[in-house]
């Protein structure tokens, strides 16, 4: 019997090419072709006055130097506003290369292509840019002031603003006995993808097509984009995401800049181009995100249930919006978590600055939003003197009231209702495995040697798979190799395991059999790609669905065949038998023959499909007109809203007494994506989404001066944690199905990373008795809060947050 | 981050290196382990027309320990240093403090000579180097001289090499047989620079419990511009072992002068830098 592949700590079919070198990435590609270098503006904002690019034409191995007046047609117009909103007052986008005017250190002006990339520096180097200053807009803060504009024709340097809310908030608010205020902050961090971002563009003069291969996670978008901008017919471009190593996001933004210059010089150049980005490019002219202040007002009764919460933030959308709002859209939104606010009101603006652009990171404005919810949380049960986690508790959305609709609208414009999930049963298992109700002793003991140590708590809830759709394709060759195509793209999440597993137990074939292509237009050119945890949810599903047509193709071939009924059917191990009757059988690949009429015999086993080979009705004729050969499915997957997943987490700190350093003791994931499909590839997404949060939580930043310079755009000065600050992370599952796809699945690839900034400010509150309220926290910043308490004295809540009590 | 065009020099002999940074001069960089030169390369921060690769060089690599000193040649790693038990045997501070040098794989490549020559306030071995009284052997077209540790550091990433100089060697001193040490430092994260930290040797007199401090001295990581040695002894001479040690705040903080960076503050410095003076004296006295 096939063993069920679903379900299964399968290992990862991809490992041991990748884990051997033999990955192939965008920069393992086109070794005779020319390569690409730019010269980046160094201010943050300014007015080009002159580009003086004599000095890099003469270097030797130039073959060409493009500046803005050489990009025609569409390719010299404004890059595309990706998510056009209706909250967008002022949607600005940039140039494929500066016109005019930089908005933040980093972005490109000039393209020299050279025939390596060392020649490529050496001329960009010589070449002069004269630059007019115009005052930078840096920080949120003085965005905000409005005095001075990152765009002239952005007033007050509002790019959006969005009002949403549900109930009625002023009166209740008025009404509530009790209220809160806090006034939160939390800091940029970015992917830092191994892997930084590479284009490879081939132009076929001859055919006059073009083959890109982009370091991307939307192959389609990209293609689409490119024909776009280089008026090409959609049919003669296609673009193929091969290995990438890593997205978390910064990916999923298209064309990026390069992405349009590197064919339209390939084009014009009649020869290859590439470029592959290094850190520092990386840092200063990718994407960056979180960066976000918040107000929240929030109003509740005796027991610490909600009666009103109002929330406003000033998101930092970076120089450019071409991503829309989709960041501050999920903060709004999946800031509610578990939670029932009853009456919620939420405001954002979306600031311009003169800084690196600001687009989805794995999380995608739900730490921000589950941080704000979470800090308030924790204020509550301070102030009433509750346990944190009853507080949490008394606010859940009850199991038997899902589906629930929170009454919003979320990122994909469809209704914010969840599907399912049990949060009290994910709170106990999460009380159970940190040993929640053990940690008032341990902590007194603690005390008594002198140590702080502390206790954090956050709880999330994740839309993921939003549509609007993905495609599978599944094709059963002859010899029984079935290949699997979807348009999603790929950048190591294992998605060539999962997706296998699940075809094989589809078709009953073993998974080495199963082969999946991602992300390549030339076999799927429907698809949207990898997002907001979409990968298992949407191509998931629709391979399930293509596998599932195959196999209704094959068992009817098969019964005719077999002249049985295709109930009396089976497939195990890639045989189609009668069930009972095991001897009364024909191989899956025999189907594939049989499914296609041949005139001429290629091969032995092709002998069977020509057209003197067997019995035919000649009435009929080869392909039924309902009908089409080859034993081929395809089939989409479009949902009607997103599933919604869930998870708690908890984590034992331990401050220094003297030094603030910070260590983490213990960290507890519960974690709810619905069925899962395979636990070790969870597992690992969770692993990994948390040691990103870590990072978020205290180690990185974008330190920005007043004059938008970044000052630590390297790896030695950007802290990312090692593995050596990740702790032993402690799982568990819960598996309530999505009740919304075939499948069951809800998304796990971002869900790691939400609540571990909120955790550890909630940690380490709990280890220092006095509110965090800025995040990420460092061991100096630790300490010199320490200082301003001991100064402060008494009431050490008074310092962001106050209390009236109603009358 | 591609480099300029340099040319590179492989001389396989001292007598080759010397000559070829001879004529070089001034365009010239040496190249030892690269883990700080190639960065800086890298992002085109420095350009030097010529680099002398003196990995190649026969005799540079070499460990010596000698009754008053350990010698170390210019191209031994830091790695190679740290896992040499006989210079572990008779100096245990070169191991104490090589472990907090970033990485295994950077250790891997990197020289301590090398980082020496470097002179980043940051780094651990510079520190190591005035506490134990190093001598740095110089070799250039001129001639031989040799340097005492506390007269080769100027400033940070200045020392007294000219730039056709090399340093061949430093023999780190020994300490009197009894003189306890610890080095103790934080970074941000594990084998990053630190913030700041400490290297401190220690004469106790007596037994057990009972022991007393005779002499302290400190030199520090991150909190001075070039190396420097806090002589401790007045604060501490005659307490016992068991001491709080909080005596030497003002000595620590009189000594230091650190600067304020995007991963913390002067103040965090200088507490940071008495606290692990504190813990470093106690301890070196523990490990006895
Ligand atoms: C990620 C990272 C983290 C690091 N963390 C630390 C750390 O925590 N602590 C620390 O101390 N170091 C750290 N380093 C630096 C490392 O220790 C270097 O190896 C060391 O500083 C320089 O040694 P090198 O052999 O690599 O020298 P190179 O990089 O080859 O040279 C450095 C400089 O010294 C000069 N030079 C080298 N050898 C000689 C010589 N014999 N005579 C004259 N001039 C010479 C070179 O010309 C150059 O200017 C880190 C490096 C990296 C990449």
């Amino acid at each position: 019997m096939t063993t069920r592949q679903f379900g299964a700590p399968v290992k990862r079919k991809e490992d041991p090419r990748l884990v051997t070198g033999n990955g192939r990435y965008v920069d393992d590609l086109g070794h005779d072709a020319w390569e690409a270098a730019f010269v980046r503006s160094p201010h943050a904002h300014a007015r080009i006055v002159d580009i003086d690019v004599d000095g890099a034409v003469d270097v030797d191995g130039v073959i060409a130097v493009f500046t803005h007046e050489d990009l025609d047609g569409p390719a010299g117009d404004r890059l595309p506003l990706l998510i056009p909103h209706p909250s967008i007052e002022a949607g600005r986008t940039g140039y494929a290369l500066a016109k005019d005017e930089v908005n933040h250190v980093g972005e490109a002006i000039v393209m020299v292509v050279a025939r390596d990339r060392y020649i490529a520096e050496d001329a960009a180097q010589r070449i002069v840019v004269t630059y007019e200053f115009l005052t930078p807009v840096v920080g949120i803060a003085t965005s905000r002031d409005g005095s001075d504009l990152v765009h002239d024709d952005a007033p007050g340097n509002v790019a959006a603003h969005l009002l949403q809310e549900v109930g009625n908030v002023e009166p209740a608010m008025a009404a509530a006995p009790h209220t809160l205020t806090l006034d939160l902050e939390i800091e940029r961090s970015a992917c830092m993808p191994m892997e930084g971002k590479g284009v490879h563009a081939h132009w076929d003069s001859d055919e006059q097509r073009m083959r890109i291969h982009s370091s991307t996670q939307t192959s389609t978008g990209v293609r689409a984009a490119v024909a776009a901008k280089l008026e090409l017919p959609l049919a003669q471009v296609e673009c193929i995401a091969p290995d990438v190593g890593g997205g978390f996001g910064v990916k999923i933004m298209h064309p990026w800049p390069e992405e349009v210059l590197v064919p339209w010089a390939a084009r014009r150049l009649d020869h290859d181009v590439k470029w592959t980005e290094d850190r520092r490019e990386h840092f200063t002219s990718s994407a960056h995100e979180r960066g976000q202040l918040q107000k929240v007002t929030v109003g509740f009764d005796d027991d610490g249930r909600l009666l009103a919460l109002d929330v406003k933030f000033w998101h930092d959308n970076g120089a450019y919006l071409p991503y829309g709002v989709i960041v501050p859209i999920i903060t709004a939104t999946q800031l509610l978590g578990p939670y029932k606010p009853q009456n919620y009101r939420v405001e954002f603006w979306s600031m311009y600055t003169n800084t690196v652009l600001v687009t989805p990171y794995r999380g995608a404005g739900r730490p921000q939003g589950c941080y704000a919810m979470e800090r308030t949380m924790d204020a509550i049960a301070a102030e009433l003197g509750i346990d944190r986690a009853e507080v949490r508790s008394r606010n859940f959305i009850q199991p038997e009231e899902m589906p629930y609709d929170q009454g919003l609208l979320f990122q994909d414009g469809r209704p914010l209702k969840y599907d399912s999930g049990d949060f009290p049963a994910s709170l106990a298992k999460l009380k159970a495995l940190v040993g929640w109700d053990d940690f008032a002793a341990y902590k007194k003991e603690a005390e008594a040697q002198g140590r702080k140590v502390g206790l954090g708590i956050g709880c999330y809830v994740e839309g993921t798979g939003v549509g609007p759709y993905e495609g599978g394709h599944v094709h059963v060759e002859t010899s029984g190799r079935v290949n699997v195509a979807t348009g999603l793209t790929t950048q190591g999440q294992g998605h060539q395991t999962i997706l296998a597993q699940i075809v094989a137990d589809e078709l009953g074939v073993s998974i080495d059999d199963v082969h999946v292509t991602t992300g390549d237009t030339r076999r799927m050119p429907y698809a949207v790609g990898t997002f907001a945890s979409r990968g298992a949810v949407m191509s998931g599903n629709a391979v399930a669905l293509a596998a599932r047509a195959v196999r209704a193709k094959a068992l009817r071939i098969a019964a005719d065949a077999l002249e049985v009924s295709e109930d009396d059917l089976q497939i195990e191990d890639g045989t189609i038998s009668v069930k009972g009757a095991p001897n009364a059988s024909i191989a899956l690949s025999t189907v594939a023959v049989m499914s296609n009429p041949l005139r001429y015999a290629f091969d032995e086993s092709a002998k069977a499909a020509t057209q003197f080979a067997g019995a035919f009705d000649p009435d009929k004729p080869p392909v039924a007109d309902d009908d089409e050969p080859g034993l081929e499915g395809k089939d989409f997957y479009s949902p009607t809203q997103a599933t919604f997943a869930n998870g708690m987490h908890a984590a034992i700190v331990e401050t220094d007494p003297v030094t603030a350093e910070i260590r983490i003791l213990r960290y507890c994931v519960i974690h709810d994506c619905g069925t899962v499909v395979n636990p070790m590839i969870v597992e690992g997404q969770v692993h990994g989404g948390v040691a990103q949060g870590i990072g978020g939580a205290l180690y990185e930043r974008m330190v920005y001066d007043e004059s938008g310079q970044l000052l630590n755009a390297s790896f030695m000065d950007f802290l990312m944690p090692y593995a050596s600050e990740v702790p032993h992370i402690e799982t568990d599952h819960l598996e309530t199905p999505s009740p919304l796809n075939p499948l069951g699945i809800k998304g796990a690839g971002e869900a790691g990373t939400i609540p571990v900034t909120a955790v550890i400010a909630s940690a380490i509150e709990d280890a220092e008795g006095f509110p965090i309220r800025s995040m990420p926290i460092s061991p100096t910043e630790l300490w010199d809060l320490r200082r301003q308490h001991a100064h402060a004295g008494a009431s050490p809540t008074s310092q962001t947050s106050t209390t009236e009590e109603s009358a | 981050m591609k480099p300029a065009p340099f040319v590179h020099h492989s001389p396989r002999t001292l007598d080759e290196t010397v000559a070829t940074l001879g004529e070089v001069g001034h365009d010239g960089k040496v190249l030892a382990g690269g883990q700080s030169l190639i960065p800086v390369l890298n992002m085109r921060l420095a350009q030097p027309a010529h680099l002398v690769d003196i990995n190649r060089v026969d005799g540079l690599d070499a460990v010596t320990v000698a009754d008053d000193f350990v010698r170390v040649g210019a191209t031994v790693r830091h790695a190679a240093l740290e896992r040499n038990d006989d210079a572990y045997a008779v100096l245990p501070l070169l191991r104490q403090a090589l472990r907090n040098v970033a990485h295994p794989a950077i250790r891997n490549r990197g020289t301590t000579v090398g980082s020496i020559a470097h002179a980043d306030a940051s780094g651990e071995m510079p520190s190591i180097a005035v506490l134990t009284n190093a001598v740095m052997e110089v070799v250039g077209p001129r001639g031989r001289r040799e340097v005492a540790a506390t007269d080769f550091f100027e400033g940070p990433l200045q020392t007294v090499l000219e730039a056709d100089e090399l340093l061949e060697a430093v023999r780190f001193g020994r300490f009197t047989p009894g003189t306890r040490t610890a080095f103790l430092e934080s970074a941000r994260r594990h084998g990053d620079y630190a913030l700041a930290g400490v290297a401190v040797a220690v004469d106790v007199s007596g037994d057990g419990g009972d022991a007393v401090v005779e002499r302290a001295r400190a030199a520090y990581v991150s909190v001075t511009d070039v190396p420097v040695v806090i002589d401790l002894s007045e604060a501490v001479a005659g307490q016992s072992i068991s001491s709080t040690w909080d005596a030497v705040e003002d000595l620590v903080q009189s000594g230091i002068a650190p600067e304020a960076d995007i991963h913390a503050s002067s103040d965090y410095r200088r507490m940071l830098a008495a606290e692990l003076t504190r813990r470093a004296l106690a301890t070196a006295v523990k490990e006895a």
